[in-house]
């Protein structure tokens, strides 16, 4: 079980947390032209990369924010957390 | 009964106390500190078992974790638990074991004929002999192969013991409390760290309960004992025997296994069986020592040829003697220990060592006894069927391929050593890259990935010496960084017996013309042949060859066996072992019981239960509850003998003709705070929110980004900038997490705060004609007329006293209203309305009532919204707003979504009238048809229609709206039921709405 460091919390055990996916994922913006082709990207496609990655994740049994984990996924690795607005470390 | 083989001056049993246990139905006794293996050794038992796939009779290997032979079958009835290894119990007064694996008894044993038949059970036999006829392998080999192998018999009841979980934190978790753990454990806690030890055997202190040395010049045990004294009374420390430390997880995760009730002769009633522990340490040590590996040679398998470790320990622990005749069979030192055991206690062994003359200072000690040695000798082959009577040995020839002058040497066991293999299991888990060691002929860890440092013998350290050193050091190097304190104490001087290398010799060599089987792994009866008919029929990655051959595969994981195996494929490949690589090791390093992972998690405690605060109310009212997520919601109210549709039909009836009162507390309930919150609702909705007037409700559909329906519900607007959503029951937690989501991370330019409020407020839902008169008197200081709250309106009020809020909402299609106060008022105001609705013939109603009321109405809940459904699906194309844009929006225009065939909702009817359709059913044109018959739509939800008394269903039918009026089979195989039903308008009652809005 992976020991996350939620950028608000501290240290807490995984089973505090959800996944939420690939943190660079950005949502077009509402009421703005999108192709076919950028909202199939956009809805459905996702890297799986093995090594770094950084994502998305949610202290759903603790703060309830939502924050970054730059992991790496072969190793589990959690090489640095922050805040949503924050720049990666 | 006297005990042959007992010795009456030595071991730590007591033997004062008697303890008398049955093995295979026959009585016997041993004293408190017996294993059921040292137990059944005192008697002379030595044939314990059969093995899987030849059935041959089997003793004890080992006389712990590696033992791969004697597994048993424990206790009776729902206690009972098979494979458990006999050498690992504690005796316990009126303990029952029975072997398994054999039928009709372990002395006579039909499978056996296996032994015989042992050309056609080669390496890979499942694969190349059941492969065809097809179908013979689940009508014929299947279950009989089920019969013949197979290990032990599940209890077919309930586990009747408890189990627990424990979670704790430390600086430094030491495994193993032998030398090494001991001195770090030692010197981390004296450095002010806060240590976890971990002991899997009942007895600490590893070898030095068994070796001959001196620390700070006490014998090892005594100083072993003193330390663990010590180490008790600190505050910082917390030591566990009977504690297995079994896997090694990312971030320096540990989970140990307890076993706590088992050896005690009268345990409390609430102690728990076994107690599984997460641990989370900073730094963890492993000082797990070492297993001895066996010398493969000719029916090296029989009962009574047992690891020279594990003769020496039932001597020195238990005071058993495994025979009064003994070979010690050895490529090193070590054995002889055994050897000089045995001499001490007045018993001669013969040692046969493979080396050639050989000089070392442990080899005098024992030609000083006059202990016998053959050097350059081997054991070509063994003779006793269920037991060991001889052996054949052999001067070796000078390569050490065959033998000269073969002769045979009676004896009643056989002592085996053929080194010692670091046990790595737990490094390994840890992602420590292991590498082999020329030295000690064994994989060693090497690099560590996490905080992970391994001592002592399982590093591939054989002297105490040296152990000492390292483990002191290591234990106040590692506290050290943790605790910054600089508390170092002296390394005791030490006394040990010096032994020399090994010979790099295990697999004896057979003698000319023979085939004599040697086993490799003893518990899936791998021998030399399969391992080389596999590298024969070309498999080459150690990986393959062990699947291929089962080696290692068995509940020991291959303890004893994995590096004999790697050397084997390494001779035949003329590869060095490091080429040849090893097999992964996986947790759990020992067998863990299924009631221990899941500890309390059972029955009513998987998961938690949600109460409403009237839950009293409805159990006192004869309420029977159903299951809503984690809630317990009342499904009818049973009046006299009605069952389920009977009660139902009368609930709803009465909402239709008078006023019911159902509890909506589960419905989940969002608080939005904040001056941007119609923007938020704006957003996740897919109608218009901007002009929502303060006190009023709005029905909302939520979408997922790919166009499915996600959620629905209404929310109020209670002020300007403050919203109550309500969220179905089952989505409440998503709809939060999906709010905060878009909140925090893709518009957090939006100033809104979103919190659950689902357990702040109890709900009740009042519905039926009657239910505005009710309202009334619930709160006769407010105008409730259709003018002042009208359909969608709300308005706070006074109920007696309580602060409440009115929504005029209704799910049942009736004039309704929801009543919210804070939960703690729940029942108050639950008592209230039906003391108050009492002349207004007013009944509680449970979910089934609800369902039927909401049916019929063709509102959509839970069993359409499945997740497969877009918007037009559902008729609810009108709260699509073309306006603005909304999550989900850009995918409504997929070419899928646009087809106009696509499934509709609509309603059913059984042209008989009768027939209730059962949910799930497919709908098909002719029911005849044959197969695949094309399904048009399927049934979501079914009742009985109150207001027409027939039944009715919803259901997702394909071009839906097009086939009203036609006809069509509802079709359940499950129910083998074919019906047939008239479509209809989903609307089924009121369609105008007439009445939700008088
Ligand atoms: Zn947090």
């Amino acid at each position: 079980m992976l020991e996350i460091k939620c950028p608000y919390c501290g240290k807490r055990s995984q089973i505090e947390f959800s996944y939420g996916g690939d943190a660079k994922l950005e949502r077009p913006k509402l009421g703005t032209e999108v192709s076919d082709s950028e909202w199939n990207e956009f809805v459905y496609y996702r890297n799986n990369p093995r090594g770094e990655h950084l994502e998305l994740w949610h202290h759903i049994s603790g703060c309830r924010q939502w924050f970054k984990v730059f992991r790496n996924t072969a190793t589990h690795e959690i090489l640095s957390t922050s805040k949503i607005d924050e720049k990666i470390k | 009964m006297s005990q042959k083989y007992r010795l009456n001056n030595i071991g730590y049993i007591n033997r004062n106390k008697k303890i008398s246990f049955s093995f295979n139905k026959k009585r016997y006794f041993g004293y408190e500190g017996d294993t059921l293996a040292s137990a059944l050794l005192a008697n002379g038992v030595h044939l314990v078992g059969r093995s899987f796939k030849y059935h041959r009779p089997r003793g004890f290997l080992g006389s712990g974790v590696d033992e791969p032979n004697a597994k048993v079958q424990l206790n009776k009835g729902p206690k009972t638990e098979p494979n458990i290894s006999a050498t690992e119990i504690e005796l316990v007064e009126g303990l029952e074991a029975t072997s398994q694996n054999c039928w009709p008894s372990v002395f006579f044993d039909i499978g056996a004929i296996n032994n015989f038949l042992n050309k056609f059970f080669p390496a890979g036999f499942y694969y190349k002999t059941f492969m065809w006829p097809k179908n013979f392998w689940y009508r014929i080999y299947e279950p009989i192969i089920r019969k013949a192998a197979g290990l032990g018999v599940a209890p077919l009841k309930p586990d009747p013991d408890r189990y627990e979980h424990k979670y704790e934190h430390c600086d430094v978790l030491v495994v193993g409390s032998g030398p090494s753990g001991l001195a770090s454990s030692l010197a981390a806690a004296k450095n002010g760290a806060k240590v976890i030890l971990a002991e899997d055997k009942p007895r600490f202190g590893g070898s030095l309960l068994v070796d001959e040395v001196t620390i700070g010049n006490k014998k090892g045990k005594e100083w072993s004992d003193e330390v663990i004294t010590e180490l008790k009374s600190m505050p910082n420390v917390i030591v566990k025997n009977r504690s297995q430390v079994f896997g090694y997880y990312d971030h320096n995760m540990m989970v140990m296994f307890e076993r706590v009730k088992d050896h005690l002769q009268n345990p409390k009633k609430y102690t728990p069986r076994q107690r599984l522990w997460y641990i989370r340490a900073k730094e963890t040590i492993i000082c797990t020592g070492s297993i001895e590996r066996p010398l493969v040679f000719g029916n090296n398998d029989r009962p009574g040829i047992m690891l020279a470790s594990a003769a020496k320990e039932y001597i020195k622990l238990y005071g058993v003697l495994i025979g009064k005749k003994p070979i010690i069979f050895t490529n090193n030192d070590s054995a002889y220990d055994t050897a000089i055991e045995f001499k001490k206690n007045g018993v001669s062994p013969l040692i046969i060592d493979t080396r050639k003359e050989v000089n070392n200072p442990i080899i005098k000690e024992a030609i000083s006894l006059n202990i016998e040695i053959k050097f350059n000798h081997g054991i070509a082959n063994t003779k006793g069927y269920r037991k060991i009577k001889s052996a054949i040995i052999g001067n070796f020839n000078d390569d050490k391929s065959g033998y000269e002058n073969l002769k045979e040497i009676s004896c009643d066991c056989i002592c085996v050593s053929g080194s010692w293999t670091p046990t790595v299991h737990l490094s390994s888990q840890s992602g420590n890259k292991l590498k082999y060691n020329e030295n000690v002929d064994a994989f060693i860890p090497h690099q560590s990935r996490q905080n992970e440092t391994t001592l002592g013998s399982a590093k591939g350290t054989f002297t105490l010496k040296k152990v000492l050193d390292d483990g002191f050091k290591e234990g106040f190097q590692l506290s050290n960084k943790i605790t910054n304190k600089n508390v170092e104490i002296k390394v005791p001087n030490s006394n040990e017996k010096n032994y020399k290398e090994h010979e790099k010799l295990w697999c004896m060599p057979l003698p000319k013309n023979k085939e004599y089987k040697r086993f490799v792994d003893f518990q899936n009866d791998v021998a030399v042949s399969d391992i080389e008919l596999a590298l024969r029929e070309g498999f080459r990655s150690i990986e393959h060859v062990k699947r291929y051959t089962t080696l290692g595969m068995a509940t020991d994981q291959g303890k004893t066996s994995n590096l004999n195996g790697l050397q084997l494929v390494s001779n035949i490949e003329k590869k060095v072992v490091p080429e040849v690589g090893h097999t992964t090791f996986r947790p759990p390093y020992t067998s863990v019981t299924i009631g221990t992972i899941v500890g309390r998690e059972v029955g009513k405690h998987y998961r938690p239960t949600r109460k409403s605060p009237m839950h009293e109310w409805h159990k006192k009212n004869n309420a029977i509850f159903v299951d809503a997520g984690l809630w317990l919601r009342p499904r009818y109210y049973k009046k006299n003998n009605e069952n389920l549709l009977q009660a139902s039909i009368r609930e709803a009836a009465n909402v239709r003709k008078n006023v019911g009162v159902c509890d909506v507390t589960s419905l989940g309930k969002i608080d939005i705070k904040g001056p941007d919150s119609a923007e938020l609702l704006n957003r996740v909705y897919t109608n218009a929110w901007l002009k929502l007037p303060i006190g009023k409700s709005r029905y909302g559909v939520m979408l997922r980004e790919d166009g499915i329906v996600f959620d629905d519900g209404t929310t109020t607007r209670i002020s300007e900038n403050h919203f109550h959503m309500t969220t179905t029951t089952a989505q409440a937690v998503n709809v939060l997490s999906h709010l905060e989501y878009y909140l925090q991370v893709v518009w957090p330019e939006l100033d809104v705060n979103v919190i659950s409020s689902t357990e702040e407020w109890a709900g009740a839902a009042i519905a039926g004609p009657n239910s505005r008169n009710l309202l009334g008197r619930l709160f006769p200081n407010i105008d409730v007329s259709n003018d002042k709250l009208p359909f969608m309106g709300y308005k706070e009020a006074d109920l007696f006293g309580v602060p409440s809020r009115i929504f005029r909402i209704s799910f049942s299609g009736e004039l309704a209203y929801e009543i919210n106060v804070g939960s703690s008022y729940g029942n108050f105001m639950w008592e209230k309305i039906i003391e108050l609705g009492k002349d207004l013939k007013i009944q509680p109603y449970g979910t089934e009532a609800l369902s039927t009321l909401r049916i019929e109405m063709g509102h959509v809940a839970g069993s359409e919204i499945d997740g497969r459904v877009i918007a037009s699906d559902l008729s609810l194309d009108g709260m699509l707003s073309k306006k603005k844009d909304f999550v989900g929006k850009r995918s409504l225009n997929r070419e899928a979504f646009l087809n106009t065939k696509r499934e509709k909702i609509v309603g059913l009817v059984p042209l008989d009238k009768k027939s209730m359709i059962p949910e799930g059913s497919h709908l098909v044109e002719n029911y005849k048809a044959p197969l695949p018959n094309p399904k048009l739509g399927h049934v979501s939800a079914s009742c009985w229609s109150v207001e027409y008394d027939n039944p009715f269903s919803l259901a997702i039918l394909k071009d839906g709206k097009n086939m009203i009026g036609k006809n069509l089979y509802a079709v359940s195989p499950l129910k083998n039921t074919n019906i047939e039903v008239e479509v209809v308008s989903s609307h089924y009652v009121d369609p105008k709405g007439e009445r939700v809005r008088s």
